[in-house]
């Protein structure tokens, strides 16, 4: 009877830690409530995206306020539509924000960098950004840098 | 010529058997299920003993994770996504993939030389002079015991690991504990949770399967005992690279 009582003891320890250990890791090493729960999406149109990914952050004076929901070919206009999921702790953005993509680091990846405007409406769900500003493609850059000492 | 035939129809024949024993365990699995004590008894020996085993292991790797992540991310001066790096490399790969090597040498060798014994001293053959079939009362709980306790077993290791690359990386060498936590949380999706999840899953499935039938079938001598342990070992750490690798690829080229 003793020897039962161990392996049920056991058993009903491993498989609570265990269902313990699968909560941890699909609540606190993932960020699924934290944007999730009471968030707005404004949308932006980029020329070029460069490595801009969905899930990249969407930063303001470099903290971060939101993500890239989603990112969509126009093929009438042969742009980019980026969705961004803002917080809505964030509610207060000028509806004149300049949205571009800028790279975190020397190597790092791709993010959208907001820039407030004076405008004292604010942005609200759907609304879309004007002022976009696209990523700077380091191929094109030296393109230019080689033209343009060509004619020196 | 013909005996290189006859080593590819032999393997075909072990393999087709075995689909035919997985298959088997699949059919009885929902009646072994009613009888929840033999199922209980097999994840005691499956999983809580190879709690501690688990744990320690995984604090370790976790903690080398963090050694190595940092001096090498240290280069590029990132050492803030430690925390990403470790939850990525353990959650995706290193969880399922040790723990299912170290399920294999702990619970999978105990399985097969369990079974094996049975075989050896007769027991299987008396089951089946009383009517009980040896399937539904011997492996198909085994199995389950197993298939179950992986998952579980997986996700406790992950935990511990992220948890030791945490206490190497943040106490020991440094790195701030926000950006630590906030990186990890901002770069690991529920989809990097389910792949790994999916991982210890099917090894899961695959390490029991394997175990139980090399067991099930051993050679019933001392030797064939200890044959079929080893190949139980063999056999899952090769089967689990491969499906590592399948997996992988699935999902790279899924998401």
């Amino acid at each position: 009877m003793q020897q039962t009582k161990t392996v049920e003891i056991g058993t009903g320890a491993f498989v609570a830690l265990g269902f313990a250990a699968l909560f941890f890791l699909a609540t606190q090493t993932t960020n699924i409530q934290r944007f999730e729960e009471g968030s707005y999406d404004i949308t932006a149109r980029f020329d070029n995206i460069g490595g801009l990914k969905e899930r990249s952050p969407v930063a303001m004076a470099g903290v971060r306020i939101g993500r890239v929901e989603s990112i969509v070919f126009d093929k009438d206009r042969y742009d980019a539509v980026v969705t961004l999921r803002i917080d809505s702790r964030y509610d207060t953005l000028p509806d004149d924000s300049d949205a571009s993509i800028l790279t975190a680091g020397l190597l790092g990846s791709q993010y959208v960098g907001l820039q407030p405007g004076g405008s004292e409406d604010y942005l609200g769900d759907g609304d879309e950004l004007i002022f976009t500003q696209s990523a700077i493609v380091l191929e094109n850059l030296i393109g230019k840098f080689l033209v343009n000492s060509g004619e020196d | 010529m013909r005996e290189l035939w006859e080593a590819f129809t032999g393997f075909l024949r072990t393999f087709g058997a075995l689909q035919l024993f997985l298959l088997r365990l699949i059919v009885e699995s929902p009646r072994v299920l009613m009888r929840p004590r033999l199922v209980s008894q097999q994840i005691f020996n499956a999983g809580a003993l190879s709690l501690v085993l688990i744990m320690v292991c995984g604090f370790f790797v976790g903690a080398v994770i963090g050694l190595q992540g940092h001096s090498n991310l240290a280069r590029f001066g990132s050492e803030d996504i430690l925390g990403l790096f470790s939850a990525l490399s353990l959650m995706k790969e290193l969880g399922p993939v040790i723990t299912a090597l170290l399920f294999a040498g702990r619970a999978g060798t105990a399985l097969a030389s369990e079974i094996g014994l049975m075989r050896t001293t007769d027991q299987l053959s008396a089951m089946e002079m009383m009517a009980i079939d040896p399937v539904i009362r011997v492996a198909t709980p085994r199995f389950l015991g197993g298939a179950i306790s992986m998952p579980l077993l997986t996700a406790i290791f992950t935990s511990v690991g992220i948890l030791g690359s945490w206490v190497v990386g943040v106490p020991l060498l440094g790195v701030d504990g926000g950006a630590f936590w906030s990186q990890m949380q901002a770069g690991v999706g529920m989809a990097d949770v389910w792949e790994g999840i999916l991982k210890s899953i099917v090894f899961g499935l695959a390490a029991s399967l394997i175990a139980v039938w090399e067991g099930y079938n051993a050679i019933p001598t001392a030797e064939g005992v200890g044959r079929a342990t080893t190949r139980t070992v063999v056999i899952t750490a090769v089967v689990i690279l491969v499906f590592d690798f399948m997996i992988t690829a699935l999902a790279i080229s899924l998401g």
